[in-house]
């Protein structure tokens, strides 16, 4: 019996696959998607913390000094993310973390360079401009706080159709109101209209030659149970001329280190340089009488805040540290953001005394919850993360339906821990100045908590410390490419799903025309969806 | 062999048995009703799995002669949000290893109290005789990073936080509807008719700062 084939497979569905797929799909490739998760509707997002419902579809993966938060369905980490759209600030693209000597970036990626693709990212999502009018109250007190101690502070770019937005504050969940401008919204509903197929639960597990003459390799999956993703209902294999890894940080490098002996052997830089996106995540508990007395907020009559559960979770962001004169791993950005309740169990109590996160003081702090107010410090880290052997299947193990635990493993360094001591004590400054609040730590759980998986399969100049080539192929493996987070280098002082997708735009170029080589009809440099 | 090496399978086993806890059961395909809270009894392992519970949110007593609840909080704690209905909620995945977590937590309980020279009331299981400034003292070395198990009491106190701050076991709307004591605690807000959230008024609508001289047209930092 012959294997399936087709001209391109793309494992996984988010931004680093959804945008390749659409690129290729349009210029005329037979597209395969295929995506561990299940495809959720709109109806299927819920207002609902219980679990069972939001754990379909968002994972968090404990590993050994770090924590992830990424999606699991069609759409990947796109659908519950919290849209805030930022370039890049121009200066990490020159970064050399703390070695020092060679840039980290391919020679040919500036800010300059991708400023188009991000321009046609921005115009196809779409992102929207908040004005002062659209910042939530969180993000009014938090700019209001930058204010007061002499900062700036900018509403942030979201990718959300602000007038749909019913500021619900329930986007790790997706979205019930289609505001959020998902790949479920754009390039992937653009990439079936051209052909490309999805398929949702299958989990690919190996990447290894094809055995059908024409085509390169062969991608073997697992078909999962919708109901407990451990168990297997089926298994196959497909071929391809041009495979596009696109499973996120916490999957590509894995899948491809279990890929090592079928491929002949992959970058001894796969699997390493994992970046949180120096992710540093703090909070504040307000004074609410000095809000109203020093900020001169109201929310409504005799009530300057309590608003910690209303908005969009992110609202305004100071970039005074996105400053490419100070020195690296002193720069970062910091962002007002809301997460659900699920998290409430990570703050110190604030009383300096044992039990920091848990007991009767932190049980006295969560009456005030609706006073809290959440800061995300974007820093720079050093890409400290390695990831262990892999699982004998899928990129993590499943130790429960709730309880994922992979082989990762971040050590953060001391100039990481800089970066975290300076912005640290630059958000304790601007909380603390008047009494307007106390400055609380993320205690409760590992190290570092990140959002935000990046490297550990990345671009560069360098084979030595990047897994891939500039235009995203793995070396030694013509015709495998990375699209995803894990090809970005460094941490990037801001939410990276921008610069992923800008990043996946741009490598689709490449990719198509390798695929022309490769004897695929296919035309590079497709116009945007919706723009034809 | 680098250390590097040794030290990821050393964690590779460490996900391999908190795997086996819970695994080997996976395979019972349990009806669709599993999603159901398992029948509750003030048994000694419920008594511990409460003290544990009470331990991460203190509450005040049910009556004069809770054993459970140490009583060391007003207001309602994580056994009054359901902590250990949540414990044996289906898909939290992790009741079938309630038992032995239970067990080990009275296991646990001996061993500390030999340690610490505290005799635990013998009446009740050794966790629940603990004083509870005692039964922090345990949970604080049970979630000390450096113990190869902390990931699995960790699970246990996360559950019971969850339970208070999130009603996890439960529907969310139904749940603040009905007034489930944590999220009433954290004045967690009501939703509209249809069990979503809307707030049609949600901005200061000022400028509030100043934005950054940098920023581009679009709104982006340089």
């Amino acid at each position: 019996m012959s294997v399936e084939t087709v001209d391109v497979v793309v494992v996984g569905t988010g931004f680093g696959g959804a945008i390749p797929a659409y690129n290729l799909a349009a210029g005329g490739a037979s597209v395969v998607m295929l995506e561990r998760g299940p495809e959720m509707a709109t109806e299927d997002f819920a207002h609902d913390l219980q679990v069972g419902t939001y754990t379909r579809y968002v994972d968090l993966i404990n590993g050994d000094g770090v924590q992830v938060v990424a999606g699991n369905c069609v759409g990947g980490s796109s659908v519950v993310y919290f849209a805030a759209s930022l370039r890049a600030p121009s200066f990490v693209f020159d970064r050399t973390g703390s070695t020092g000597r060679r840039r980290l970036w391919p020679a040919a990626l500036t800010r300059a360079e991708l400023d188009p693709w991000y321009d046609r990212v921005e115009e196809t999502l779409p992102v929207a401009q908040q004005t002062w009018d659209d910042v939530p109250y969180a993000g009014g007190v938090w700019a209001a706080a930058c204010r007061n101690a002499g900062h700036t502070c900018n509403p942030v770019p979201l990718a959300v159709d602000l007038p749909r937005c019913t500021n619900c504050n329930w986007m790790l969940s997706g979205c019930r109101f289609d505001a959020k401008r998902s790949m479920l919204l754009n390039y992937l509903p653009a990439a079936r209209a051209h052909g490309a197929q999805v398929r949702p639960l299958h989990e690919v597990q190996l990447v290894g030659p094809a055995t059908t003459p024409g085509y390169r390799y062969r991608v073997d999956y697992t078909v999962v149970d919708p109901s407990d993703y451990r168990l297997v209902q089926g298994a196959g294999s497909i071929e391809a001329k041009i495979v596009i890894m696109a499973a996120g940080a916490m999957g590509t490098p894995v899948i491809l280190q279990r890929s090592a002996a079928a491929l002949g052997g992959v970058p001894s830089a796969v699997g390493r340089y994992f970046s949180p996106n120096g992710d540093r995540v703090s909070m504040a508990v307000l004074d609410e009488e000095k809000l109203g007395s020093v900020l001169g907020l109201e929310r409504e009559p005799g009530v300057a805040y309590e608003a910690f559960h209303i908005g969009k979770p992110i609202g305004s962001m100071s970039y005074d540290f996105l400053d490419g004169r100070l020195p690296e791993f002193e720069r970062f950005g910091l962002q007002q953001i809301y997460f659900p309740s699920i998290t409430n169990v990570l703050p110190e109590d604030g009383t300096g005394a044992e039990p920091q996160w848990f007991g009767v003081d932190k049980k006295t702090l969560s009456a005030r919850w609706r006073s809290w107010l959440t800061v995300l410090a974007l820093t720079e880290d050093d890409n400290e993360g390695v990831f262990g052997p892999p699982p004998p299947t899928g990129n993590f193990v499943r130790a429960a339906p709730t309880a994922s635990v992979t082989t990762l493993s971040y050590r953060p360094n001391a100039a990481t821990l800089r970066g975290w001591e300076r912005s640290d004590a630059e958000i304790r400054a601007i909380i603390e100045k008047d009494g307007l609040g106390r400055h609380l730590s993320w205690v409760g759980g590992q190290p570092s908590l990140s959002a935000h998986p990046l490297s550990s399969c990345r671009i560069g100049d360098d084979p030595a410390t990047s897994a891939l080539t500039s235009d995203h192929e793995l070396r030694g493996s013509p015709g495998l490419f990375v699209t995803d987070g894990s090809a970005v280098p460094t941490s990037l002082t801001v939410n990276p799903s921008l610069t992923i997708a800008a990043l996946a735009e741009r490598a689709s170029v490449a990719i198509a025309r390798c695929a022309a080589e490769a004897g695929i009809a296919v035309t590079a440099g497709v116009p945007a969806p919706g723009s034809a | 062999m680098s250390s590097d090496a040794a030290l990821s399978r050393r964690r590779l086993l460490q996900i391999v048995s908190a795997a086996a806890l819970t695994l080997p059961l996976t395979g019972l395909r349990m009806p669709a009703a599993r999603a159901d809270v398992l029948p509750r009894s003030l048994d000694a392992e419920t008594l511990t799995l409460e003290a544990w519970s009470d331990t991460m949110v203190p509450g005040e007593k049910r009556s004069p002669d809770d054993r459970a609840i140490a009583g060391v909080a007003a207001g309602p704690g994580a056994v009054q949000a359901g902590a250990v209905d949540m414990m044996r909620f289906g898909p939290v995945g992790l009741a079938p290893a309630v038992p032995a977590l239970a067990a080990g937590l009275n296991a646990e309980a001996v061993r500390y109290a030999a340690t610490v020279g505290v005799l635990p009331d013998p009446t009740v299981p050794p966790f629940v005789g603990l004083p509870f400034e005692h039964r922090t003292g345990l949970a604080l070395q049970l979630l000390d990073t450096g113990r190869p198990d902390q990931l699995v009491w960790y699970g246990l106190a996360g559950i019971a936080m969850l339970a208070f701050h999130t009603a996890g076991h439960l529907s969310t709307p139904d749940a603040v509807r009905s007034g489930h004591p944590g999220l009433a605690w954290l004045d967690f807000p009501q939703p509209d008719a249809d069990g979503l959230w809307r707030y049609p008024v949600f901005s200061y609508r000022r400028r509030l700062a100043r934005p950054h001289p940098r920023t581009t047209r679009t709104g982006q930092p340089a």
